[in-house]
């Protein structure tokens, strides 16, 4: 979807503001938050590119006027109650109200642990040969599908070079709305600064997304 | 936002969903375990050990399995390398995606506004907000994380270190330097 989250190249959000020392938290609710997601994550009451349409499809002036962790509160919370793994009146109670669902992999223990610490796999065998390679010219799709997306804006309609091939990867979009895995190949495509900005761009700047194959026409 | 994020807790615990204990140790990870840290370690080894180096380059998902980390990294973590003519520059535009496993939890700039939108626009503005200023023909490369392959940059090693330990090197690599909004800790005393 073309939301505010698709923020690359986007204007008038300031400088960056570094800050030293920085904790973990600011808060210990933010602690909290970030566990339930991942917990809930491990439960597999959804996945991962669930969770990130969840906080995509916040309104647009919360997902701006939200602090990180606020974004992920209110993503995990709208996505408990869209599953009815919640409700609205225990929210406004806060408490349960009603016992708990069962879970696809059950509730979250501490056995769970190692699980949430280590990074899944999101490898999938092909369905198919890879139609590109490294070297290879291609012009992201224009497309602007309504749906999650890991295309970027700023690239679509502008041609770049294959880098790499990363191997055959869950297909966010479709793994979004549930549709299942649906692998495709994944590669790295690198866009010259100027194709992406501009004739005035700093020639020195080259910018690669990571690129599914259908994201992808020959160029 | 505390009293919210209580209430949902107890929603969640009480119905059985989570174990609170579980959630106080994913915590704990996160602030004592899994950091920048792990991260430096590599980094130090790949400035000592070259045949690490180059099979780190090669595969960095399964060159730094082999180090034991509290937290195993995933099948997709690329290592790219800072040379005299590339300066490398790690990005998420579109949420938050970061090598947590090497690095822990992103700093709050690296999830916010100002960052994902200006780092695949005007890089070498992004890295004058951190103070930092490269050659005018040194080629800026921004990976902006579309997908779950996640990168961590190889800085160069600072001039002044010949001979250190793989320990010492260690406390020259800050957090920013593999993000590549930094650049390594000058070795003390080297003036840089």
């Amino acid at each position: 979807m073309n939301g505010v989250h698709d923020m690359g190249g986007m204007d008038g959000f300031g400088k960056v503001e570094p800050e030293p020392n920085e904790p973990v938290f600011h808060a210990p609710w933010e602690g909290r938050v970030m566990a339930m997601n991942r917990a809930m994550g491990a439960t597999g009451a959804w996945n991962i590119d669930m969770s990130r349409f969840s906080r995509e499809t916040l309104p647009a002036h919360v997902y701006l006027g939200s602090s990180y962790y606020r974004k992920w509160f209110l993503g995990l919370q709208q996505m408990l109650l869209e599953r009815g793994l919640i409700d609205a009146d225990e929210v406004e109670a806060g408490r349960a109200l009603r016992p708990g669902k069962p879970l696809k992999r059950g509730n979250f223990t501490v056995g769970d642990l190692p699980r949430v610490l280590s990074r899944g796999s999101f490898s999938r065998p092909a369905q198919g040969p890879a139609r590109y390679k490294p070297g290879d010219r291609v012009r992201a799709k224009n497309i602007h599908p309504a749906t999650h997306t890991r295309l970027p804006r700023y690239v679509r309609g502008h041609v770049g070079v294959v880098d790499r091939l990363h191997g055959s990867h869950v297909f966010p979009d479709s793994a979004a709305t549930g549709q299942g895995d649906n692998p495709q190949w994944l590669y790295t495509v690198i866009f010259e600064g100027r194709e992406l900005w501009g004739p005035d761009t700093d020639p020195t700047v080259k910018v690669s997304i990571d690129a599914f194959e259908p994201y992808l026409d020959p160029a | 936002m505390q009293l919210r994020v209580r209430a949902l807790e107890s929603i969640l615990t009480e119905k059985g969903y989570v174990d609170p204990k579980a959630l106080d140790l994913i915590i704990e990870a996160y602030e004592t375990k899994i950091g920048p840290h792990n991260g430096a370690r590599v980094i130090a080894k790949a400035w000592t050990d070259p045949e690490f180096k180059q099979r780190l380059l090669a595969d960095g998902s399964a060159t730094i399995a082999t180090l034991g980390h509290v937290s195993r990294v995933g099948d997709h973590l690329v290592v790219v390398e800072n040379t005299p003519k590339v300066h490398n520059i790690i990005v998420c535009t579109l949420c938050s995606c970061y090598p947590w496993e090497v690095l822990g939890l992103p700093p709050v700039w690296y999830k916010a506004a100002p960052y994902r939108s200006r780092a695949v626009k005007d890089p070498r503005g992004v890295l004058a907000d951190f103070g930092v200023t490269l050659p005018k023909d040194t080629e800026i490369r921004v990976w902006d994380s579309t997908a779950e392959t996640r990168f961590i940059v190889l800085p160069m090693r600072p001039a002044g270190t010949d001979g250190w330990s793989e320990d010492r090197l260690a406390e020259l690599v800050t957090r920013d330097c593999m993000i590549g909004t930094g650049l390594p800790k000058a070795p003390q005393g080297a003036g840089r």
